[in-house]
């Protein structure tokens, strides 16, 4: 096993003792949901940097096409998803019980579930085409769009925003420089390393998986040629 | 003689005197919880709350072996497809 999954799994049990057990700050009405930063905070980051990965094994792709980059780009999308959802359930529930609801629009929320469409699309697109080679091109065009959409509805568009309940958005305060204090840093920082890196590995694996399954398929071809 | 020895006294003093400031405010601090925003006191103060860690350590640990194994599955399926 590499090094960087020994270290996953120190991160992430380290997230778990020092996020329920370290000293966070008493907030009215987070209280002790802002160790909530250590878990629905970590996911969108992850979901951003696999999505980023994602996108760049597209283009890769449409540079100089092979299975292995589609898969690559493939598998890395189904990750970012998956962690996307993560963060939209884990941020759905906080807000039930900071906010008062379980969805307001917000543009930051809106944002979020628009991108998270966008990119379920991706997967109804690759789904809907019968030809390896035609999907794999078409899926790649489409990454692009989606993740040159999805920067701007999750980071952009948020700020620009007069008002928002999120944090770190125009005139909220939130857990930003001010109130995350460096007790808090010691666990997030690794937090959203170990978190990322879960995301990572499982991709990894998977696609892995995928490369086995391609190159059984090759041999079959060949063997039945 | 008798200044010298009141001299020592008021810098060893001077000295203290933050201490016991600092000390004050601890205590001071410690005793106003009630007035500040409402936390988990009383699941640290049982010590409850150490449960609740191991079961999230469980939990995460369990998915973890998990993946660890599928991940020596594939190399292993990787090594079998090679090697043919």
């Amino acid at each position: 096993m590499k090094w960087w999954k020994y270290l996953t799994i120190v991160l992430l049990l380290y997230t778990a003792v020092m996020g329920l057990l370290g000293h966070v700050p008493r907030l009215a009405i987070l209280n002790e949901t802002e160790r909530n930063l250590y878990f629905h905070v970590p996911m969108w980051f992850g979901m951003t940097i696999i999505l980023l990965a994602s996108v760049v094994n597209s283009i890769r792709y449409l540079r100089d096409p092979s299975p292995r980059l589609d898969i690559l780009a493939h598998e890395s999308a189904k990750t970012g998803i998956m962690l996307g959802v993560l963060g939209l359930l884990t941020g759905s529930l906080w807000a039930r019980y900071t906010w008062g609801t379980w969805w307001t629009t917000d543009v930051k929320l809106n944002g979020a579930a628009v991108t998270m469409l966008i990119y379920l699309a991706y997967l109804v697109l690759r789904g809907a085409v019968q030809d390896e080679q035609q999907r794999a091109r078409l899926s790649a065009i489409y990454n692009i769009f989606a993740f040159a959409a999805a920067i701007p509805l999750l980071f952009i568009m948020p700020r620009l925003a007069s008002a928002s309940l999120h944090p770190g958005m125009g005139g909220n305060p939130g857990f930003s420089k001010y109130d995350l204090d460096s007790a808090m840093r010691l666990v997030f920082y690794p937090a959203v390393i170990g978190w990322t890196l879960l995301g990572v590995w499982i991709t990894e694996v998977a696609c892995r998986f995928a490369f086995v399954k391609e190159k059984i398929y090759e041999k079959q071809e060949k063997q039945l040629a | 003689m008798k200044n010298k020895k009141n001299n020592w006294l008021s810098r060893a003093f001077a000295l203290l005197l933050p201490l016991l400031l600092l000390a004050g405010t601890a205590l001071a601090q410690a005793t106003t919880t009630a007035d500040q925003p409402e936390m988990a006191d009383a699941l640290r103060a049982s010590g409850k709350i150490y449960v609740v860690v191991l079961v999230i350590v469980i939990i995460i640990s369990g998915l973890l072996l998990y993946l660890v194994r599928l991940d020596r599955k594939v190399s292993r399926l990787e090594r079998e497809v090679e090697g043919r």
